[in-house]
């Protein structure tokens, strides 16, 4: 599916990048919509989880209008005008593109080396052989297709309603960049800081991070990295951007979307139960737990991580089987909140209903029209 | 005719701390030391040593040390001392010269060449005293998805769909190597499988049979050995066992079978490996049913339909030039499990000239067969054991970061029984108890103690290994498995590198 780079030895595979992170999710469970507000002050209130190299954010039920339509968000380096051009020609190759324009910024907003950004709503155009292919497949396989083969473009997100807004700085300044409060309403926002420790600031480089309508917004360092990274190149997964994030993405992608997978599954994959707590377990779950273990050994995502992954109806945060890397989940009314620290969300919602901090390796769900995200609850710290 | 031959080891005896009390003997297996009570002294035939050093363990006083002999020709880096023994040894005998134990070459040793990685900063390392750490290892196939029934109402009810293989679980990526019956002593043998079941691994019946009495104790912590003489075969010693490896070759001796003289025929090894008493035990080089990849697949069903499907088969190879592919193509025939001997691989016998020179390193056979199992899409569909030449736990550590699921030790758990690798294994002479059938030696060896320091050897490295594990950052080993960025290669060259996948240390 993805593009195969071809290494002599994986020796000349780049080394990836090591950064930490904060995260911050909102999600409405009953789908209504709100501004941006809540999402940028909080991550502006754990400033000192990023170091200004790098924030985005991830809006769902964001393009109303175009509901059916694929959305990409797609940034030109440089403001490279040849990259555009090619893009383009690309895109009405396999695309019939319904509209597209610039993606309206702040001048006022001095950034480091902003890149031309554009969103083009487009359907799929297949060819006669293609028709078989489903049209998920079809986007995948173009957005990949662009990330490794033309220089200057790369796609920030792919789905239907929804987009991805991110660059180089703090998130706050890529907010008013992209003048995300006031423009923009949207039923989930997830937002993402970052601090790398060994690489620039390269906007593609920043989080979230995204396939279709996935989005994955990452804080740790997986020591499991190289066992992973192997693991999916098996399912035609190369890693293009050497970040742990891209390996945690692809493997949603892999055992949510391709192999359909329930979170709560695949909760057991990345973060497992000791082997000490699986032995106790009843018959059933034992057997579960131990084939889940045994067979997607390589999957396991050890070392620190806390995770927010969304995607339409869903958002869930997951932290590493020992709880390496802090998760605080809160509730008030309709909104569920989830952040890398509980003062992130105190700070936008000071008369919380409910606060919980999860144990390593148990989902927090929040899903549309359910209340799955007080299961979690039960078995907090 | 007179041996024009030089000692091999010299013998000092200080004389003062002597209490001729002919301990050294008793425990000599060549009858090198012996005691004239005229003078009251003992003495030694110095040419019939072979260095084994049992007498100077066992010296009450610690009068004795033996050392390389000293006597040296003109030194000569084309000619040497080795390559001249050699010579007058076969102008002497005009035979093929025999040898034990792995190969003692200087080819390079690439386990001190690669160096792990630790936790510092970015993320934490993880002390295993105060967290589990997870070494529990599954060898096996395993399926390319899980197909899973998910009730979105009631969260707990989940059912697998999919078919699974059998695949058999250890509490350590250590499993003991093939070492059968025969080649070694039955009290040996016994302890490889006391400890195994001890410590809740696996030991390696090798092919000379599992002991009747042996079977319902210790078959669920055997791999059975099918091997080109099909020594004690039968429907009921596949079916005892927890697994089943085909041997098709050995790192000692890559494209060679083996010998078992007469003389070690028991009547309970004779029983053992079906065949009469006192009659040499003679492995073919191939397996006669086996002469291409499609005849190896239709024993490893055969196998399997023997045993109900119930059990994984290994398929044993040498490490050899194009290994890699040989490996891919053993996967597709229907293995479970890929088990690789290298260049360093052990044996009770073997020429030395194939000992010395066939076969390719293990570390960088495992690299490549790792790299072309998962090129393919292959790698989940079997396990890899890495064997020869594992001598500590930093090296299981290493073969477990280039892509082996666990490994196998036989010559470290010959050392843990005492052996001193004196290499005279063939000679059925070991004064350890541990390569001969000699009641008188074999005795030595008590299984009761021999597989408590087994089972330490295996508890030593696994602390080890936790303790290596937690300073990356993992807490289990499967997150090491193919983890190749927790390793860095020093001094080596550019295709070595490439070849091991690993960057060099600083890159």
């Amino acid at each position: 599916m993805l593009m195969k780079k071809n290494y002599r030895s994986e020796r000349h595979v780049p080394a990836k990048d090591i950064e930490a992170c904060g995260l911050f999710g909102v999600m409405n469970i009953r789908g209504q919509k709100f501004g941006a507000l809540m999402a940028i002050e909080a991550i502006k209130n754990i400033k000192v989880r990023g170091n200004g190299l790098g924030g985005g954010f991830a809006v769902y039920g964001l393009y109303p209008d175009y509901k059916d339509y694929y959305a990409l968000h797609i940034m030109f380096q440089n403001k490279d005008i040849k990259a555009k051009e090619k893009t383009e020609d690309f895109l009405g190759e396999h695309f019939e593109i319904i509209f597209d324009e610039e993606i309206p910024t702040n001048p006022q907003v001095s950034l480091f080396c902003p890149p031309l950004v554009r969103r083009y709503f487009v359907a799929p155009k297949k060819g006669e052989a293609e028709q078989a292919i489903p049209d998920d497949e079809y986007v995948t396989s173009r957005v990949m297709y662009i990330n490794t083969n033309i220089e200057d473009a790369y796609v920030f997100s792919s789905g239907k309603d929804m987009g991805v807004f991110k660059g180089v700085g703090f998130p706050e300044e890529i907010a008013a960049y992209f003048m995300l409060d006031g423009l923009y309403e949207g039923y989930i926002w997830t937002v993402h800081s970052r601090f790398p420790t060994n690489t620039p600031g390269w906007w593609g480089g920043a989080h979230p991070f995204s396939i279709l309508d996935w989005t994955v917004v990452h804080n740790g360092e997986i020591s499991s990295y190289g066992t992973n990274r192997r693991f999916l190149e098996m399912y035609d997964y190369y890693c293009t951007l050497h970040t742990d994030t891209e390996v945690m993405a692809y493997a949603v992608d892999l055992l949510m979307r391709r192999q359909g997978l329930p979170i709560e599954i695949v909760a057991k994959i990345f973060a497992p139960s000791m082997w000490d707590i699986i032995e106790h377990l009843p018959e059933k779950e034992k057997k579960l737990y131990t084939t889940l273990r045994m067979v997607y050994a390589p999957l396991l995502m050890n070392g620190p991580f806390t995770v927010i992954v969304a995607h339409h109806h869903e958002m869930f945060g997951l932290t590493d089987r020992i709880r390496l890397r802090p998760i605080t989940a809160g509730a008030k009314d309709d909104l569920v909140f989830l952040s890398s620290e509980e003062a992130a969300i105190r700070y936008v919602c000071p008369d919380l209903d409910l606060v919980w901090t999860p144990q390593g390796g148990e989902p927090v769900v929040v899903r549309l029209n359910s209340e799955d995200h007080l299961k979690s609850l039960n078995k907090s710290i | 005719m007179y041996s024009y031959l030089l000692p091999e080891f010299a013998i000092e005896r200080n004389e003062e701390r002597c209490i001729r009390c002919r301990v050294c003997e008793r425990q000599c297996a060549t009858d090198v030391h012996y005691y004239d009570a005229e003078p009251d002294k003992m003495f030694f035939h110095e040419e019939a040593c072979v260095g084994c050093q049992r007498c100077a363990v066992f010296c009450p006083t610690n009068a004795l040390f033996i050392r390389p002999h000293p006597a040296e020709y003109r030194p000569n880096s084309s000619w040497n001392r080795e390559k001249l023994q050699d010579l007058k040894k076969q102008a002497e005998t005009g035979g093929v010269i025999l040898t034990g134990s792995g190969n003692d070459k200087p080819y390079r040793i690439y386990w001190d060449h690669l160096v792990l990685n630790a936790s510092q900063v970015t993320n934490p390392s993880i002390d295993p005293l105060r967290e589990p750490m997870e070494l529990k290892t599954f060898l096996g196939r395993k399926p390319n998805t899980l197909e899973i029934e998910f009730n979105e109402l009631n969260g707990s009810e989940v059912k697998i769909k999919s078919e699974l293989y059998p695949n058999v679980s250890i509490t350590t990526p250590i499993v003991f190597s093939a070492m059968s019956y025969g080649a070694i002593s039955y009290q040996a043998y016994k302890s490889l499988a006391m400890a195994a079941k001890k410590f809740g691994t696996l030991f390696n019946t090798g092919e000379g049979g599992l002991p009747l009495n042996m079977r319902k104790e210790y078959g669920s912590s055997a791999i059975v050995q099918c091997a080109s003489g099909r020594f004690g075969v039968d429907p009921e010693y596949l079916n005892a066992a927890c697994a089943i490896e085909i041997k098709i070759g050995q790192g000692a001796k890559p494209g060679i079978g083996g010998h078992l003289p007469g003389e070690k025929v028991s009547e309970n090894i004779a029983v053992t490996r079906m065949i009469p008493q006192g009659t040499d035990a003679l492995s073919p080089a191939p397996q006669h049913d086996i002469y291409s990849i499609e005849d190896l697949s239709m024993l490893i069903y055969a196998l399997k339909e023997a045993t109900n499907y119930e059990k994984p088969v290994s398929v044993k190879i040498a490490a050899v030039h194009n290994v890699a592919a040989i490996a891919s193509g053993i996967v597709r025939a229907g293995a479970d499990i890929v088990a690789i001997d290298g260049l360093r691989g052990g044996t009770g016998a073997a020429p030395k000239a194939i000992r010395d020179n066939v076969g390719i390193p293990l570390e960088l056979a495992l690299a490549a067969v790792d790299k072309r199992l998962r090129e393919e899409g292959i790698r989940n569909k079997c396990s890899i054991l890495a064997a020869g030449g594992i001598r500590c736990s930093a090296d299981v550590m290493k073969a477990i970061a280039l892509g082996a699921d666990a490994v196998y030790i036989g010559t470290a758990a010959l050392v843990a029984m005492g052996c001193t690798l004196c290499q005279k294994c063939y000679t059925g002479k070991c004064t350890w108890g541990i390569c001969t059938q000699d009641p008188y030696l074999s005795k030595r060896l008590n299984p009761e103690i021999t597989s408590q320091r087994l089972a330490n050897l295996l508890r030593g490295w696994s602390h080890e290994i936790k303790e290596m594990l937690g300073g990356m950052g993992i807490n289990a080993i499967e997150s090491l498995r193919g983890n190749r960025e927790h390793l860095r290669g020093v001094e080596l060259a550019e295709w070595e590198l490439d070849v091991l996948g690993v960057k060099g240390a600083g890159e």
